[in-house]
């Protein structure tokens, strides 16, 4: 239990260990976007921990790094395809679709050091169970992060949330721009840390 | 079970049988969504250019022409009835917007009228030259129905007769650049 919880506060890649940021401030525009982004990292994140824990003690020690990034290699590229298969249809606007939005940060996923971070620390050393259990807390502690930083973004960006529209008008443009998502994220940590610092 | 060591042998091994699996997993993978991304491709293109054509029967994103212009290509998809053509959807672009480049879907009928444009790729600043997207703002309502024969693709200031959006002159005139660039090359592609 341990396992799991410990991603979304004490141990949040984005809040605490700062791994993984450019896919936060890159695809956090809205918090669909940040949501979508988060699964298909947890996704990845699960299957190469249960890969690496199943078979991590066959692999030579040489060539532990290569084996593991060709294993995260090929779960990124069966998200990515079939995100392009299922996640590409645009909407009745011609709004631009998931596929579209996530754009270079799905193949990018491979490049995360959190995906690689828990299979080198954590995967390689434990068992089966607790590295899978481990893969869904660090991964759905991401997506919490991407969906809290796209909803905030969102809201003060383009008054709504999850594209439904509850203010009218433009918002604060600068927080969907890129700037918008350094500002937006540095007052969250602020406020994640006064709040870990409490139950600490 | 023992840490494997890394002699040479087990390293070429592994890394073989790692490589092997994951090739074969992907290859498996790839086969299970290769219909299913082409027809999403497909469907998507057929959609966009179902928003500026007139209705049609047949599949456009499959019967297209192409047009050299500006030192690229224009491609023009034919909207077909039964046996008529019922309209064009130029895929037109321009280099001069405020963010680089601007890729605009157009829909001619027949005789040149423009019936409907859409912004497919843009990079304009938010809430400025993003007005010319549908969803934001009806500014690019103002081609519907004209003919570029008449009424001159350049903004009012240019001495055009395009209201320009405002405090956004330059995505306004880069929209008429490729206006201008796909009715020239549909034009051009009619004599061929």
């Amino acid at each position: 239990m341990k396992n799991f919880t410990k991603g979304f506060i004490k141990e949040n890649p984005v809040f605490v260990l700062f791994l993984g940021l450019c896919p936060t401030l890159g695809t956090t525009g809205s918090a669909l976007d940040g949501l979508a982004m988060g699964l298909a990292t947890t996704f990845v994140l699960v299957m190469s921990n249960l890969f690496i824990s199943l078979f991590g003690k066959l692999i030579p020690d040489k060539v532990r790094i290569p084996s593991y990034i060709v294993i995260i290699a090929s779960f990124v590229t069966m998200v990515d395809l079939l995100m392009s298969a299922y996640t590409n249809t645009p909407g009745p606007n011609g709004e631009p679709s998931l596929y579209d939005n996530l754009g270079i940060f799905i193949p990018l996923i491979v490049v995360n050091c959190i995906v690689l971070g828990r299979a080198e620390a954590f995967a390689s050393k434990n068992t089966v169970i607790s590295s899978l259990i481990d893969g869904f807390g660090i991964g759905l502690g991401f997506a919490f992060a991407l969906v809290i930083l796209g909803s905030v973004r969102e809201l003060l960006g383009n008054g709504s949330l999850f594209g439904l529209k509850f203010i009218e008008g433009d918002g604060i443009l600068i927080f969907v721009m890129a700037p918008g998502a350094f500002l937006a994220l540095g007052y969250l940590i602020m406020i994640m840390n006064k709040f870990r610092d409490k139950t600490a | 079970m023992a840490k494997k060591e890394s002699t040479f042998g087990s390293m070429v091994v592994t890394l073989f049988l790692v490589t092997l699996a994951s090739s074969a997993a992907l290859g498996f993978v790839y086969e299970l969504t290769r219909v299913p991304i082409a027809n999403a491709k497909a469907a998507k293109k057929n959609l966009a250019i179902k928003r500026v054509t007139p209705e049609f029967d047949n599949q456009p994103g499959e019967e297209c022409y192409k047009v050299p212009a500006g030192g690229d290509t224009i491609y023009f998809y034919i909207a077909r009835k039964g046996d008529d053509t019922v309209g064009y959807a130029a895929e037109t672009f321009s280099n001069q917007a405020f963010g680089g480049s601007l890729k605009l879907l157009v829909g001619f009928l027949p005789d040149g009228t423009i019936k409907e444009t859409a912004v497919l790729e843009h990079r304009e600043t938010p809430g400025l030259g993003d007005k010319m997207v549908k969803s934001k703002s009806d500014w690019s309502r103002q081609f519907e129905g004209k003919n570029p024969d008449e009424f001159l693709l350049k903004v009012k200031k240019d001495g055009g007769d395009v209201d320009a959006i405002t405090a956004s002159t330059i995505t306004s005139r880069a929209y008429c650049d490729a206006l201008q660039r796909a009715y020239e090359s549909f034009k051009e592609g009619d004599k061929q």
